[in-house]
């Protein structure tokens, strides 16, 4: 038996829809096996996975908490990727926006003005833009591959805050530990809504996400990118600068990822430690594919996956479920949703032996 | 042996694991597939090869059974990224999260049991010249298969046929497809390799390196092991030396420590990225060479027109 | 997708999901992992623990935990949902947990926390912590004795207190045998990778130590220190089946003892919060048994062990100066634990610098 493909005139409208749903129906299929041969109800434990953490207010702020990274990490990335920037070093600009963001509340805790919080975000947006400026730089300037140079950075990023949280900017009343000193209530991002801690950087996540849409699709700037992303060659003839365009893309990521760093710790975490993300930078970029690179799927996919980390949480806690087992569903989802988006693009057929039709 | 010939003998240790899986990537990407993947395979190659170890108490039933392993894995991410045409980064990203969870789980009745390292072999009259035959001719045999791999590699791309197929599918699939080269097959065998040499860098890491299991021993190994092709700008011989550059200067960070240069640790330990990167800039400011290497059909997914 | 959740849901309505509660008269009692319980190293030392726990208290608890959470928001999430699914009594087990289970205890004032190596209280948040410094004390004396060079290989993780206390203590205890002993420190930075600490083995064997003792949780270093002949000292576990002919002793964490001791307090209604900070005298630390070294070194090892539990010998007790040559403690002067706990410089004789 072959599996071959067959190209759809376009974009089938049905299938953009229908394929999230068929991939989500075969992970169920497939998880629920999985969890009955390893002796789980697998009814209770898809549940726990998918429902309950839908079910309660609490655990939707938490969806929001874990989301919000996520997306607006990866609408930054779409924009790269669109235009054929790798960067895949989110990760290092999300740590460097969240250390200069930071560098008021920990160096100056006296100044409590109302201005201290936008500040944090400029900076902590500007860090993140000029983190990201480095392979800019070195991609325009030396031809050095965007992919080597962002991800190195990644690990001196990490070293650096690393260095910080336990040299210069330990706290001094802290015993010690490998902590800055806790923000002031005036440099930690205000919760939405009263009901749960879910913070503005869901806000400001949506707000991107929304933003650079409309960018892709209405503006002259989005063309430009679509067609750069495209070929360099036409982009050339249409006197678009692939040079401007890796500035653009890079500084435009790094500041998302630098928002999302900064709103993480002063919304969420409330100081400087030494670990601030279990990857943020690298799942966005899985989110952005999963959003099809559009920035609007971005802000659904990150919700699902977010929503993966929750379920796996209740599952371990209701049904003792192993964390590693965890993990192998949320791969198998991700095949699954990354497999059937062929659907859009392509009809499937699968060819019996004996019925020789076409070549492979 | 003198301080000099034991650093290098632990920079050989540390350089061989990224050297092999970043050949294997190599030929991958060379065929104009990118998986990012690197990392689950290793992990995945280093649980097979200790599983099978203790099962059988042969390591070198060991190494087959993590070149196996690894390149069964790899065929997952062939037939959706091949088959299906999925994305290629996202189903590498997807592929690693899969094998550190795979691994943990057939790992878990293993972490803490003793391992069987694979031992040394002498090569006869090589091994007693001095200095060198202790560090090259002393090796075990991974070391020495990453060295067949090194100018297999080379050989096979510049010099054989299926090398220049190989290469004209990464670089144009519609035209290699034009001219009766199956890409699909190509590519296919290409993953599969790239996957053996990450099983093969993961069992070095459990058979080797640290002769044990636990769960992510490859910690981030896989990632360096990618960034050492784009350094390589997919040259074998590159690879060589990016690979021993950073194994070369992780292992003097930690002498330095001993040392006790005092300089803060972390910014020694950032050394190995931050000599990568620059090395990597001195090398890349010829643009043409840079591009005619670089692979031109890299990610970009391949459907035959019928 | 709305309308498939839905439909999801009533499907598991339909194939008999029920709250599916075991014995309600079980107290339950939760644990929060940072890695993972098979990780060979902290997380499996306390998830030992647990097990313990549960045995002893088998006919009156249940327990469940979570694993590998990441220290930050999402362990805030996790210790909710703990405290949520109806679990009485907590116990966080990374230092990055502190923040995290203050802020939930205080949204769940009925629920208890315990905290390890933290120094954050509530009402219903206790902290405890182990003196492991005094294994490293004892390790330092067999060291002297042991170390033909007088010099000893030190692989630590992070410049914490808890490490740096190690450290200073193994010195000290070396410099009791021998007053000019030294140590060189590699700090992998690093908890858990068995290639970074290979090679931190290799590299302080190679630049001429001959005994070896590590503050990173894999069984690396000790089968590196197995394979070029020269002793070893364990950590977290008995390491002794990565090196039958090379362990000296180990540090085991065993917290079974303490977890039983409180649980059983919170059962019987007794349970309060507390700071504690227990040493080998309560069992929340063990040797494990001193092998591959002559009978005067056991001997002395064990005397050693033995003032130690009585209370006879304290390992931070001066005449003691800092690494700068100021004077730390005078003459019988004992270090107070206030300073123990955050503790950030070395004492003399150390040859490394902390970061300030």
């Amino acid at each position: 038996m072959r599996i071959e493909l067959e190209r759809r005139g376009g974009v089938s409208p049905l299938f953009s829809i229908l394929s999230p749903i068929i991939a989500l129906a075969l992970t169920v299929v497939v998880g629920a096996i999985m969890f009955a041969m390893l002796g789980k109800n697998p009814a209770s434990a898809l549940y726990s996975f998918f429902i309950e953490p839908l079910l309660e207010t609490w655990s939707l702020h938490e969806l929001a908490i874990k989301a919000a990274p996520l997306i607006l990490i990866g609408a930054g990335l779409t924009i790269c990727y669109r235009s054929n920037n790798w960067n895949i070093g989110a990760e290092g600009q999300f740590i460097i926006g969240a250390i200069a963001g930071s560098i008021l509340p920990v160096l100056f805790p006296e100044w409590t003005s109302p201005v201290v919080l936008p500040l944090m975000l400029l900076m902590g947006m500007a860090g993140g833009a000029l983190y990201a400026g480095i392979p800019a730089l070195l991609k325009t300037r030396f031809n050095t591959n965007e992919i080597l140079t962002s991800l190195m950075l990644v690990y001196i990023a990490q070293l650096f805050l690393d260095w910080l949280v336990r040299g210069p900017w330990r706290d001094p009343g802290g015993f010690n530990f490998p902590v800055t000193r806790d923000f002031g209530a005036n440099a930690i991002l205000p919760e939405v809504i009263s009901s749960g801690r879910a913070n503005y950087g869901f806000v400001f996540a949506i707000v991107a996400a929304v933003a650079l849409w409309f960018l892709m699709r209405y503006t002259l700037k989005g063309f430009e990118i679509a067609v750069l992303g495209q070929s360099e060659r036409a982009g050339r003839f249409a006197g678009f600068s692939a040079r401007r365009m890796i500035w653009f893309s890079m500084l435009l990521s790094g500041a998302l990822a630098g928002l999302a760093g900064i709103s993480e710790v002063s919304g969420a975490i409330g100081k400087l430690q030494p670990v601030i993300s279990p990857g943020y930078g690298f799942t966005a970029i899985i989110v952005a594919f999963l959003g099809r690179l559009n920035p609007l799927g971005v802000i659904i996919s990150g919700l699902v996956l977010g929503l993966t980390y929750l379920g796996g949480e209740a599952v371990q806690v209701s049904l003792g479920i192993s964390d590693k087992v965890v993990r192998v569903f949320q791969g198998l989802l991700l095949f699954f949703v990354l497999s059937c988006d062929t659907l859009i693009h392509y009809k499937i057929r699968l060819i019996m032996p004996g019925t020789a039709e076409g070549r492979g | 042996m003198g301080i000099f010939e034991a650093i290098l003998l632990s920079v050989i240790t540390a350089s061989t694991p990224l050297v092999i899986a970043a050949c294997g990537e190599l030929i991958a990407e060379r065929s104009g597939v990118l998986n990012l993947g690197v990392e689950g395979m290793m992990v995945m190659g280093a649980v097979i090869a200790f599983m099978a170890t203790t099962a059988t108490g042969s390591p070198y039933i060991g190494v087959l059974a993590g070149i196996a392993g690894g390149a069964v894995f790899s065929l997952l991410f062939g037939f959706l990224t091949l088959t299906l045409v999925a994305n290629q980064v996202a189903t590498g990203l997807a592929l690693t999260i899969l094998g550190i969870g795979v691994s943990g789980m057939l790992g878990e009745a293993y972490v803490g049991q003793p391992g069987i390292k694979l031992q040394p072999i002498d090569i006869p009259l090589l091994a007693d010249i001095p200095v060198i035959g202790p560090l090259l001719f002393k090796q075990d045999l991974i070391f020495y298969l990453s060295v067949v791999l090194v100018v297999g590699i080379n050989w096979f791309l510049f010099r054989s046929r299926a090398g220049l197929k190989l290469r004209a599918v990464g670089d144009s699939h519609s035209s290699a497809h034009a001219l009766g080269v199956s890409v699909i097959r190509t590519r296919y065998l290409a993953v599969m390799f790239g996957g053996a040499c990450a099983g093969l860098a993961g069992a070095q890491l459990s058979l080797v390196y640290t002769p044990q299991w636990v769960e992510n021993m490859t910690a981030g190994r896989g990632w360096i092991a990618l960034a050492l092709v784009v350094f390589a700008s997919w040259r074998p011989w590159r690879v060589v030396a990016g690979g021993y550059l950073f194994g070369a200067v992780s292992i003097s960070q930690l002498h330095a420590q001993a040392f006790g240069i005092g300089i803060p640790s972390q910014f020694l330990s950032a050394l190995p990225y931050a000599a990568t990167i620059i090395v990597l800039v001195l090398i890349s400011r010829n643009r043409r060479t840079t591009l005619i290497n670089t692979p031109a059909s890299l990610g970009k997914s391949f459907v035959p027109d019928r | 997708m709305k309308k498939l959740l839905l439909a999801l849901a009533a499907t598991t309505a339909v194939l008999g999901f029920a709250a599916g509660a075991s014995a309600a008269d079980k107290a339950k009692i939760c644990f929060v992992y940072v890695g993972s319980k098979t990780d060979g190293g902290w997380t499996q030392a306390h998830d030992l623990g647990r097990q313990e726990l549960e045995k002893a208290l088998s006919d009156k608890i249940e327990t469940q935990f979570l694993e590998n959470v990441p220290e930050g928001p999402d362990a805030e999430r996790a210790i909710e949902r703990l405290a949520r699914s109806g679990c009485g009594l907590i116990y966080t087990t990374s230092f990055g947990f502190m923040d995290a289970t203050v802020k939930v205890a205080a949204k769940f004032p009925d629920v208890k926390f315990e905290h390890a190596t933290g120094y954050k209280n509530a009402p219903n948040v206790a902290t405890y912590n182990s003196r492991f410094y005094e294994g490293r004390y004892i390790q330092g004396v067999i060291a002297a004795k042991m170390s033909a060079k007088g010099e000893a290989g030190y692989i630590a993780s992070f410049p914490i207190p808890e490490v740096v206390q190690g450290i200073n203590s193994f010195l000290i205890g070396a410099r009791s045998i021998n007053p000019d002993f030294k140590i060189k420190v590699v700090w992998a930075n690093t908890w858990f990778d068995p290639g970074k600490e290979a090679d931190a083995a290799k590299a302080l064997i190679d630049q001429g130590v001959d005994i070896l003792t590590q503050h990173t949780d894999t069984t690396a270093p000790m089968q590196v220190a197995a394979e070029r002949g020269i002793k070893a000292f364990g950590q977290a576990s008995d390491m002794i089946a990565a090196g039958p002919q090379t362990q000296l002793t180990a540090i085991k964490d065993t917290w079974g003892p303490y977890y039983i001791k409180r649980t059983q307090l919170f059962l019987d209604g007794k349970w309060e919060t507390a700071s504690s900070w227990d040493g080998l005298k309560d069992g929340i630390l063990q040797m494990a048994p001193y092998t591959n070294m002559p009978d005067d070194v056991k001997k002395l090892a064990e005397e050693t062990e033995a003032k130690i539990k009585s209370g006879e010998l304290k390992p931070f007790t001066g005449p003691l100066k800092k690494q700068d040559g100021s004077e730390w403690l005078k003459a019988g002067e004992s270090a107070d634990d206030g300073t123990l706990l955050g503790l950030n410089f070395y004492v003399e004789g150390v040859d490394d610098k902390l970061p300030q």
